[in-house]
């Protein structure tokens, strides 16, 4: 840490958010904020242990680099964090939690009056309590009821109706028939009902966000923001760390191993491998030497590239796909959820109801007072107390099982959307597959060879050599004393190694000329005068990967396999899982194939990873991807699945099924309801005591019903 | 009916009282950090006393 002044008086201070991994205890809360207070600059720390973020406030001379390498200092990782639409809806939650306080307030006072007067308060008692109970109804109607209210008129608006509309009418209609009543001396006020209804309800959409809260911000603990800087070299010869938004067409870019290449361009000096996965969903390094071409996005693996730039910014292959994922029509943002096409014919029904019990009691001679007292107990009985409920408590209940088994919804309708896929398309690389290279044939069974293999791959962190060493150490091998170990860069290792000169690298720099077919990735090596031998490596598909495939089967579901990998390598997976698979699949072909299956009518649930995958995962009725996807994909995924394991997505899509069948009791509940209490209302048999009796049972069977989800994963 | 009209009020101030706590705990962004809250209690914070 570099020093830095401490912060002078009356300076402007600036606020910055990190993410932070690795807390878990009270320990670590106070080391880090101990930690970073100790730092000059820094004037307060705070870690929010539920959502893993950090919040620093510090002086204006520590940027984002600084405060990065001040977290790491004290042994955690951070990143900055991706700005998301957080605020607007923290704001909404703490609306609703609010708003939930205050119909919970008002809802328990007016039953204490209401349950006075229907132990049989005299009449100067019960005006009084009638009052009292209109004094507390009417301003948290007005302030609890905003939520409703709102929803009810965006959709009205737009000429649509949804689950706010019959709520709000219900309501509102109901305050002020009680109102009337209050002020005329009548028996019945209904105050107690409409309170009690908002806050069945506001709990049911308070615990919906905090769901969605939840599960999003694990998503954003999991994105990496990197800073996308790099280092340009000027004609001069001098360095300058410049941001990779200000590249243009011409300039030399110095890319370090392990660094991702800024920009579209062409090698200049160097010879490297690049890892394509998440661009291209190739699973094999891919050599690169001067003057061959590297896209933006790609990860240089082995030595520095000295690069100059073709096309940044725009222009570059990272950003066509960002346009196409702008364009990629979106069949989620169009599906609506299950309560709102319900109430489609449920609100015209309710109201048809309560107008024909109105006119009804008119033309059979009952004055215009008890008509209009008998249409709106009608509205009160069917208000969607429990379908309102019904949907939000299953999603909330189901999305809590699943979280716990690692899989992230983000939000409900999401597993309304899952329910009634029928086709499932994954992407190879990262999603099937691990995303890392194992060796598959030609290991040394020895434990000698293998000890040599494995000192000479342990002096490189290229993916190939990692495998090889873990490979070898599971065979036995051990560290043996080297008298020289050298990185090659582009060609592989070499050393001496207990007195014998070995080689671990490209095949043909190792002596092993032809018998390699050039799709495969391979490796040689050779160790003194005995004959060169080839290892050949692949992708491993996930260790449940057959099982969940054959999951998926059984599920009634077609299973298909996009990859941007050459044919070899996906034919080979596509064999050893059984499934029907597409090789050389550009973004946009993977996103065409999935736009004919949709205009074929069929739910397509689109699993995968990379920056390749994101317009078929936006695009698709609902989209997987597995916590260790590029940003992209993670960002454009309803469900986020943590772990090695590919079986969460036929879990998932069971969940799900289940989740819908008890949303589908959940609506017969509330229906078999309504076909025992409307017919009393229209018979004028209701009174306050019924309304609210009818209310709370329906809506506690409801959510016990619901609750049964919390086992849906298995 | 005169108790009633003493009690009633006491009452509602109570339940008021409460909500008006709720509200400023929520303001207060007591409710942000809810697993924090359960750690904090355990560090230790005496290094000036």
């Amino acid at each position: 840490m570099t020093a830095h002044a401490a912060i002078a008086a009356g300076e402007q201070l600036e606020a910055t958010d990190l993410a932070v991994d690795g807390v878990h205890c009270a320990a670590c809360i106070a080391k880090i904020e101990n930690g970073l207070g100790a730092i000059p600059g820094i004037s307060a720390a705070r870690v929010n242990l539920s959502t893993r973020r950090l919040h620093v406030v510090h002086a204006p001379t520590l940027g984002m680099v600084e405060l990065v390498r001040a977290v790491e200092g004290l042994g955690f990782q951070a990143h900055p964090f991706v700005a998301t639409t957080d605020g607007a809806n923290d704001a909404e939650r703490r609306r609703l939690l609010l708003a939930l306080a205050v119909a919970g307030f008002a809802a328990m006072n007016i039953m204490l009056l209401s349950v006075s007067i229907w132990s049989g308060a005299d009449e100067a008692t019960r005006a009084l309590f009638h009052w009292l109970s209109a004094l507390i109804a009417l301003p948290t109607v007005a302030f609890a009821g905003r939520p409703f209210f709102s929803g009810a008129w965006a959709a009205l608006r737009h000429g649509r109706t949804n689950m706010d509309v019959p709520i709000s009418i219900g309501v509102v209609l109901t305050t002020l028939m009680s109102l009337y009543e209050t002020a005329t001396g009548g028996a019945h006020a209904y105050f107690d009902g409409a309170v009690m209804l908002l806050f069945f309800l506001l709990a049911g959409r308070f615990l919906d966000s905090a769901m969605r809260a939840r599960a999003r911000d694990s998503i954003v603990a999991l994105l990496r923001n990197v800073p996308a800087e790099a280092l340009v070299i000027e004609p001069n010869g001098r360095s300058t760390r410049r941001p990779a938004a200000e590249l243009v067409a011409g300039l030399l870019v110095l890319v370090a191993a392990g660094e991702r290449i800024p920009a579209d361009g062409v090698v200049e000096t160097g010879a490297s491998d690049v890892d394509r996965s998440l661009v291209t969903g190739e699973s094999a390094p891919d050599p690169v030497t001067a003057g061959e071409e590297v896209l933006a996005g790609t990860i240089n693996l082995a030595a520095p590239l000295a690069i100059r730039v073709t096309r940044a910014g725009d222009d570059t292959a990272i950003a066509d796909i960002a346009r196409l994922m702008e364009s990629a029509h979106q069949v989620k943002s169009r599906y609506v959820r299950i309560a709102d096409r319900a109430s489609r014919l449920y609100a015209p029904a309710v109201h048809t109801l309560a107008a024909l019990s109105f006119l009804g009691w008119l033309l059979a001679g009952a004055g215009f007072h008890q008509a209009a007292m008998i249409g709106v107990a009608v509205l009160i009985i069917t208000c969607p107390c429990a379908l309102g409920l019904a949907v939000p408590i299953a999603h909330v209940v189901s999305s809590g099982a699943l979280m716990r088994q690692g899989m992230l919804v983000k939000d409900g309708s999401a597993i309304e959307r899952l329910a009634r896929v029928d086709t499932v398309l994954l992407d190879k690389t990262g999603t099937t597959t691990l995303g890392r290279l194992v060796p598959a044939e030609g290991m040394p069974d020895d434990a000698a060879t293998s000890s040599i293999l494995f000192t000479l791959a342990c002096g490189s962190t290229h993916p190939m050599s990692r495998a090889i060493a873990a490979a070898a150490q599971r065979q036995g091998g051990v560290a043996l004393p080297s008298a020289y170990l050298t990185e090659q860069p582009g060609l592989g290792l070499e050393g001496e190694i207990a007195g014998v000169r070995c080689r671990l690298g490209r095949p043909d720099w190792t002596g092993v000329g032809d018998g390699v077919a050039a799709e495969r990735t391979a490796i040689g090596y050779c160790i003194g005068d005995r004959p060169a031998c080839v290892i050949t490596l692949r992708d491993e598909p996930r260790p449940d990967a057959v099982e969940a495939i054959a999951h998926l089967s059984r599920q009634g579901l077609r299973v298909e396999m996009l990859s941007g990998d050459t044919a070899v390598a996906v034919a080979d997976m596509a064999a050893s899982l059984g499934v029907a698979a597409q090789a050389r699949m550009s973004p946009a072909d993977k996103y065409r194939y999935l736009e004919e299956l949709q205009a074929d009518g069929h739910k397509v649930l689109m699993v995968g990873d990379g920056l390749n995958d994101g317009p078929a995962l936006k695009a698709a009725d609902v989209a997987m991807a597995p916590g260790t996807a590029s940003d992209v994909g993670a960002l454009a995924a309803d469900v986020v699945f943590l772990g090695d394991r590919l079986m969460p997505v036929p879990l998932a899509i069971a969940a799900a099924r289940r989740t819908m069948a008890v949303v589908r009791q959940n609506f017969a509940l509330a229906i078999g309801y309504n076909a025992i209490a409307v017919p009393l209302a229209i018979m004028g048999e209701v009174t306050p005591l019924i309304a609210a009796a009818a209310m709370s049972g329906s809506s506690l069977l409801v959510v016990a019903n619901a609750l049964r989800l919390r086992r849906a994963v298995r | 009916m005169n108790g009633v009209l003493v009690l009633i009020p006491i009452a509602l101030g109570l339940g008021l009282a409460g909500l008006a706590a709720f509200f400023w705990a929520v303001r207060d962004g007591q409710f942000e950090d809810l697993d924090g809250a359960s750690m904090r209690i355990l560090i230790e914070d005496d290094r000036d006393g």
